[in-house]
């Protein structure tokens, strides 16, 4: 063991954690991730608990039903819905090993994204210049709370999605690169999911009398 | 019968080739969930929009029934979810999940919703008779 240690600090070669050439290990990554994915949904859960608990507390503020406004959630949730389906029209693209189609659609599926996140960012400005910011009442801080992280996590989304375009565009439509396409495909569909909870729980419910 | 076995075996075999273990996603999936989501979708939508409910309790009930099909349309055709893939821990997780998820929701609910009634004035006890 210690010469094992000797070796290692005293080699003037550089520590190699990833051996060029060596297999990736087969059921791995995707329940990895998938793993992450669920510590993700309890986070989410613990957003959703908050705000089904302080939800109705206006503190004399405005009301879900005076703020919200559903045509602009039926075009965020049209905007997400349909970047799921060219993220799958992507996936379809990267079996089929067809490099120019798979990242058209990514393009596609990025810019619907943005999108949402566009809308999302007018929503909470209009709220805020009403007088209707996360300070205003308990509805409103786990309000913001909730809906903000969904954004926070679509934005990372789309980081990633850039950060994958310019590997795929670099070194091609290799393993590695697929197997990172199907990461960002559990990741973006999941927030679509996620997304469902939101405009059911929140918006739908909320606007009603 | 036959034919979908052989149909599978190739993408088992594409798979392999591709290095992307366990993910079986096909036109005709993607387009299901699709039209399914967007039909979840836009009927609570439609519902609440059109002012059709006059009380909460029941449109709350069904609009919760509605985001939970379509939560599950989502798991099988977009995330491509079955008691298969990765060995059927990737279910197990879920499931778990799911537990953690309904005690965290039900359990916080329930414990503020009397934290509410037993904080109301009348269960206090009137200062003038304390000591």
């Amino acid at each position: 063991m210690s010469d094992t240690t000797m070796t290692m600090s005293g080699s003037p070669e550089p520590l190699k954690f990833h051996v060029e050439g060596d297999h990736h290990v087969e059921n791995g990554t995707l329940l990895g991730f998938w793993l992450y994915l669920m510590s993700d949904c309890l986070i989410f859960a613990c957003l959703f608990a908050a705000y089904g608990v302080l939800g109705r507390d206006y503190a004399g503020g405005p009301s879900a039903a005076q703020v919200l406004e559903l045509p602009v959630v039926a075009m965020n949730t049209t905007l997400l819905l349909l970047s799921s389906i060219t993220y799958g029209f992507a996936v379809l693209e990267m079996q089929l090993n067809r490099r120019g189609p798979m990242m058209a659609w990514l393009v596609i599926t990025g810019l619907l994204g943005a999108g949402f996140i566009a809308l999302e960012l007018t929503e909470f400005a209009h709220l805020i210049s009403i007088g209707a910011g996360p300070w205003r009442s308990a509805f409103l801080s786990s309000f913001f709370t909730l809906v903000g992280t969904h954004g926070l996590h679509v934005t990372c989304g789309l980081i990633w999605m850039i950060v994958l375009l310019v590997q795929v565009g670099k070194k091609g439509l290799i393993p590695a690169n697929k197997r990172r396409l199907m990461c960002l495909s559990m990741f973006w569909h999941f927030l679509d999911v996620v997304w469902v909870g939101v405009f059911s729980f929140v918006y739908l419910m909320g606007v009603l009398p | 019968m036959s034919e979908h076995a052989e149909t599978q075996h190739d993408h088992d075999e594409h798979d392999e080739h591709d290095g992307v273990s366990g993910v079986h996603a096909t036109l005709k999936g993607y387009l299901t969930g699709f039209g399914l989501a967007a039909l979840l979708t836009l009927l609570p939508f439609s519902l609440v929009m059109s002012g059709a409910f006059a009380k909460s309790g029941p449109a709350d009930a069904l609009i919760l029934f509605l985001a939970a099909i379509q939560i599950v349309v989502h798991m099988i055709y977009f995330l491509h979810m079955n008691t298969k893939s990765e060995g059927g821990w990737n279910m197990l997780a879920l499931v778990f999940t799911i537990v953690l998820v309904v005690i965290t929701l039900s359990g916080s609910i329930w414990i503020m919703f009397h934290l509410n009634n037993n904080m109301m004035p009348s269960m206090m006890p009137d200062p003038r008779n304390l000591p």
